[in-house]
């Protein structure tokens, strides 16, 4: 196996992690985490294709991960903001026990 | 090029991160391993030869964003010891969810041709002059967008945690 294909496999089991937190985890902010290790594994992907693929010249993939890293500070801003009012709304962060939108 | 083990190395503790930070019980003890998780990123940016990346991530995800969830955490009162369940009901599917995704991933990889190449290029170099001569021309216009993002985003984080005025504190000043 090539170094470009673990890169691959690495970030598609951070991708998993994340996503297995996100599904399962009660916590609204560890919800959150599991997003943001989703965004990571992307990330890991640009940056394998830019070292490995060809035209590593024109730094696509490294500014790519740039604009990510900077649409997922706002992200985590704003999402930890939520959780903060929610939390003062409804006095728990437990994703489970904010049904009042339920239908 | 052959894989090196600094590495596989990373890629464990990443991994290893990762995993702890989705599993602990205490929302304190997840942030400390999402921290681990989101340095060794950072690391691995380095080691593929992205300077620039990896300090980018260094300063935003473990400087900044680190701090606003164990920030989150104390304020939400995640730290206390809870007795009910931490993970949800529906979690065996949820695992099962992400196992599928992982199998599908993997699988593309393998088959993609990828995995087998003919030759692999040098380290190519990203010094830092080249990626602001690339910012300030080709994606100029990204950039500006990105700034006019992170304003607004800045606001509205700060508007949403504004504590709202409650209704009787307002009564009782006026009486």
């Amino acid at each position: 196996m090539n170094p470009l294909a673990i890169c691959l496999l690495v970030s598609a089991l951070l991708f998993a992690v994340g996503l297995a937190g996100a599904l399962t985890r009660r916590s609204a902010i560890l919800v959150l985490a599991g997003i943001e290790l989703m965004l990571n594994a992307a990330n890991l992907n640009f940056i394998a294709f830019w070292r490995f693929g060809p035209h590593p010249e024109a730094l696509t993939g490294i500014v790519f991960v740039i604009f990510a890293i900077a649409v997922a500070a706002a992200e985590a801003a704003v999402g930890l903001a939520l959780i903060l009012a929610i939390y003062r709304h409804a006095r728990t962060s437990d994703v489970s026990e904010i049904t009042e939108m339920k239908g | 090029m052959r894989t090196t083990a600094p590495f596989l190395i990373l890629a464990v503790l990443t991994l290893a991160g990762g995993i702890a930070a989705m599993t602990l019980r205490r929302l304190v003890h997840c942030a400390l391993a999402l921290t681990v998780s989101f340095a060794g990123l950072a690391a691995l940016y380095l080691n593929l030869g992205a300077e620039f990346a990896g300090l980018a991530q260094l300063l935003v995800y473990v400087g900044a964003i680190a701090i606003l969830i164990v920030f989150a955490i104390l304020l939400t009162r995640g730290g206390d010891d809870k007795a009910e369940p931490s993970f949800s009901p529906a979690g065996p599917a949820g695992v099962v969810l992400a196992l599928a995704v992982f199998a599908v991933l993997a699988w593309a990889v393998e088959t993609s041709g990828i995995a087998h190449p003919a030759a692999l290029p040098a380290v190519p170099s990203a010094p830092m002059r080249s990626i602001g001569i690339v910012l300030m021309q080709r994606y100029v216009l990204p950039l500006e967008v990105i700034a006019l993002m992170l304003t607004a985003a800045m606001i509205g984080a700060v508007i949403l945690a504004l504590r709202e005025k409650r209704p009787e504190q307002n009564q009782g000043s006026a009486q």
